[in-house]
């Protein structure tokens, strides 16, 4: 805090490294000043046998010391080095990273300026702007919704064709732009135990044509009709507004097993709060509008060939 | 106790970069993971085995030169008993996962008081036997020792304040970008002192002796020692460029670093050309050639380093295997081949003989581990610069050509040759622990007679 108000720290810097660089001139110009005779000895001797010589210091050793604090002498006038001085080249490494986004922002900008005044249906089309898609998809996407973009246990598959919250360009776009938190209530208690959990499981998986134990389908679908249909609709086909994803598809975010689902029916999964869940996160901010519009085109086209 | 050590290290590393190539080497249990055998690899190879030949070539060194018996033996014995221990808690804790956090600090504060009480003996032990030398003038290499034992202390004592929460659990003092900064101080300074001003110590003394030549320059002694360790102390922020530390404080650590380059070039020039007149011996002295090797290495990792800490490279290098290759080169070359010169030198000497039980064997550690080191610092030097190319590689509509782990994939057959050049390492490292349990077998410790003064009064 002292920086504010006093010039303290700083005048501290700027001495120690100036007396720094002087300490070096001095020891290498006194200390190890240059002696025309030739070698001689010291007349140290110890443990028996060792003794020293004392030649001079080589010639290209000095003058690589002396160019290499010349060399620092000049790189602290030019760059920011001592103290808040900083430096004749104004160069910083924050301006230096603004400067290099700034160029590359520039040069793309016009391509991505072409993007954004095509459709996504449209772009989806255009090999060239695909394999730039696919290479910021690599890099962004991919490490939760893989290479291949077929997600895994908790994370989304682009490849199933089944949206949680809508399939369409808009609504993709608004998915990657403003992020989805989804959230399944906890339906243990309600179902009564156990018991209501597995007839509802029983129930659901016949509705996607999973193996299941059919005695138990007809009391599923009653607790399913009235528990569950508030978010996951009438015909269970689920209601994007909320993410209530489609029960009657063979799309399981979770993982199809009768275990997993039951553990999702019974203790429900927020993936805000829920440790180990993850929220698919906004994107406006980090990604370019341009960028997410193409990257809009390309999730779209994975299932609209 | 070193060379047992240098065999526990090098195995945990082997364990570690076996890891990089079967991930599945852990075997799931979390004290063989990653995490936990990273830290005591480091750990075991700078303290256990580093540590070790420090104190024990210090003390041999400190006595011959001074000609006098090691002030305070008892504590000299408690020294060695407290560092075995402290490297035992070290090994424990560190397995079972106990760790600060911080580089090559990881140890809890509990280990970090024994180390302060340790450390600050043996002070007590080396500067008092240089209090009552029977020598008119300090030899260089006590310098160095020197220079190391009050650096150490320091550095330990002021990166490894922590407020304890429990008897397992400490915080650093430091918060933020300070702590980092702290860190890095003591982080590179551990390099500086602990494996290049400690082992410059070592250099100085066996190398004459080995060679039976006298030091090249004493004035170029003086002027590179003073400027070494005078401007190590400012390296490191280099460790930390293009990250949140202030311009001006990486700008001084770029710039001492490059400087650095002379004093420490200055260690290298005065143990070649102490060797120089000594070059046929070469031909048949397997010890010899682990010296002027291990300076070979020395050179070139203290020209590596100032380069990797100019902005523009580390821009390149930094997070890339390029700096453990760095690290490596110094620490298998530099470091590994010094004490392991040295200790083939010393270890007959303490059993009443002049020679190792078998010469050959030197000889064939020392080219073992040649070809090991070459493999492994070449193989990590191709994969971190490649890694560095492929991480900035931007195709002309502005994104990144490559994924990380293309990355990764690309670097797996140099994590291959990797493993083979440890294991060749290795591999010496067991021909030198046998040879030396046969040199013991067949000699019988012996107390050196201290040599007489016969150094003339300073005329």
């Amino acid at each position: 805090m002292s920086d504010f108000t006093s010039n303290f720290w700083n005048l501290y810097i700027v001495i120690l490294t100036v007396a720094a660089l002087l300490f070096c001139v001095w020891i290498l110009a006194v200390v190890g000043k240059r002696e025309e005779k030739a070698a001689s000895k010291t007349t140290h001797v110890w443990d028996g046998d060792l003794t020293e010589y004392n030649n001079p210091l080589p010639n290209w050793w000095r003058g690589l010391f002396w160019a290499l604090l010349i060399f620092s002498v000049g790189y602290l006038i030019y760059y920011p080095g001592l103290g808040s001085f900083k430096g004749l080249g104004g160069w910083s490494q924050v301006g230096q990273f603004d400067q290099e986004m700034r160029a590359l922002e520039a040069k793309t900008k016009p391509m991505y300026d072409g993007f954004l005044a095509m459709s996504a249906e449209d772009l989806s089309k255009d090999q060239k702007a695909m394999g730039t898609a696919e290479r910021i998809f690599q890099n962004e996407c991919a490490r939760c919704h893989g290479s291949d973009a077929r997600g895994a246990i908790g994370f989304k598959n682009l490849r199933s064709g089944a949206w949680n919250w809508g399939g369409s360009p808009a609504e993709i776009e608004e998915s990657i732009a403003e992020g989805r938190t989804g959230v399944m209530l906890p339906m243990g208690e309600a179902l009564g135990g156990s018991d209501g959990v597995q007839s509802v499981v029983a129930y659901v998986r016949a509705l996607s044509g999973l193996p299941h134990d059919a005695n138990l389908v007809a009391q599923g679908e009653v607790l399913f009709d009235e528990n569950c249909t508030s978010c996951h609709g009438n015909d269970a086909r689920g209601m994007k507004e909320i993410g209530a994803p489609d029960l009657t598809d063979s799309d399981w975010d979770y993982g199809s097993s009768e275990k997993a689902m039951a553990k999702i029916v019974e203790f429900g999964h927020n993936s805000e709060l829920e440790e180990g869940a993850f929220a698919m996160p906004a994107h406006k901010g980090v990604l370019s509008t341009g960028q997410i519009h193409l990257l809009t085109s390309y999730v779209w086209g994975l299932t609209n060939k | 106790m070193a060379v047992i050590w240098g065999i526990v290290g090098l195995l945990v590393g082997l364990v570690i970069s076996v890891q990089l190539l079967w991930p599945a080497f852990n075997f799931d249990l979390p004290w063989l993971t990653y995490g936990r055998l990273r830290p005591l690899h480091t750990n075991a190879i700078i303290f256990a085995f580093g540590g070790c030949a420090l104190f024990g070539t210090s003390y041999y060194i400190v006595q011959r030169t001074c000609q006098t018996r090691l002030f305070a033996s008892g504590l000299a014995s408690f020294t060695f008993w407290g560092w075995q221990l402290v490297i035992l808690l070290a090994a424990l804790s560190l397995i079972m996962g106990f760790t600060t956090g911080k580089e090559y600090a990881e140890l809890e504060w509990p280990i970090d008081l024994l180390i302060a009480v340790v450390w600050v003996s043996y002070a007590v032990v080396f500067f008092g036997t240089l209090a009552i030398r029977r020598t008119p003038h300090i030899y260089v290499a006590n310098w160095f020792y020197g220079a190391m034992i009050i650096a150490i202390a320091v550095l330990h004592i002021f990166n490894s304040v922590e407020i304890p929460v429990t008897f397992f659990k400490s915080y650093s003092a430091y918060a933020g970008v300070h702590d980092a900064m702290v860190q890095w101080w003591y982080g590179h300074n551990a390099v500086g002192f602990f494996l290049t001003a400690g082992f410059l110590g070592m250099m100085y003394y066996f190398v004459p002796k080995q060679a039976g030549r006298p030091i090249y320059s004493y004035r170029l002694s003086i002027v590179h020692f003073w400027a070494l360790i005078f401007i190590y102390m400012w390296a490191g922020p280099h460790h930390l460029l293009y990250t949140a530390l202030p311009d001006w404080a990486q700008t001084l650590g770029m710039l001492f670093s490059v400087i650095l380059l002379a004093p420490s070039w200055g260690g290298m020039i005065n143990g070649i050309m102490t060797l120089s007149g000594a070059w046929h011996r070469l031909r048949e002295d397997p010890i010899l050639k682990f010296l002027i090797v291990a300076l070979s290495f020395y050179g070139m990792s203290t020209f590596e380093g100032p380069a990797l800490s100019i902005k523009t490279i580390n821009a390149l290098s930094h997070y890339t295997d390029w700096t453990i290759g760095h690290v490596h080169s110094g620490a298998l070359g530099w470091v590994g081949f010094i004490t392991m010169g040295s200790l083939y030198y010393l270890i007959p000497r303490l059993y009443g003989r002049t020679e190792m039980w078998s010469v050959k064997l030197v000889n064939i550690h020392f080219w073992i581990a040649t070809i090991g080191i070459v493999l492994y610092v070449a193989a990590l030097w191709i994969a971190g610069v490649m890694q560095g190319l492929m991480w900035r590689a931007v195709h002309e509509d502005g994104t990144l050509v490559y994924t990380f782990v293309e990355g990764v994939k690309a670097s797996y057959p140099f994590y291959v040759i990797r493993l083979v050049g440890g294991l060749l390492y290795f591999l010496g490292m067991l021909l030198m622990f046998y040879n030396m349990l046969k040199t013991i077998g067949q000699g019988k410790s012996v107390d050196a007679a201290v040599p007489t003064a016969t150094a003339p009064a300073h005329a």
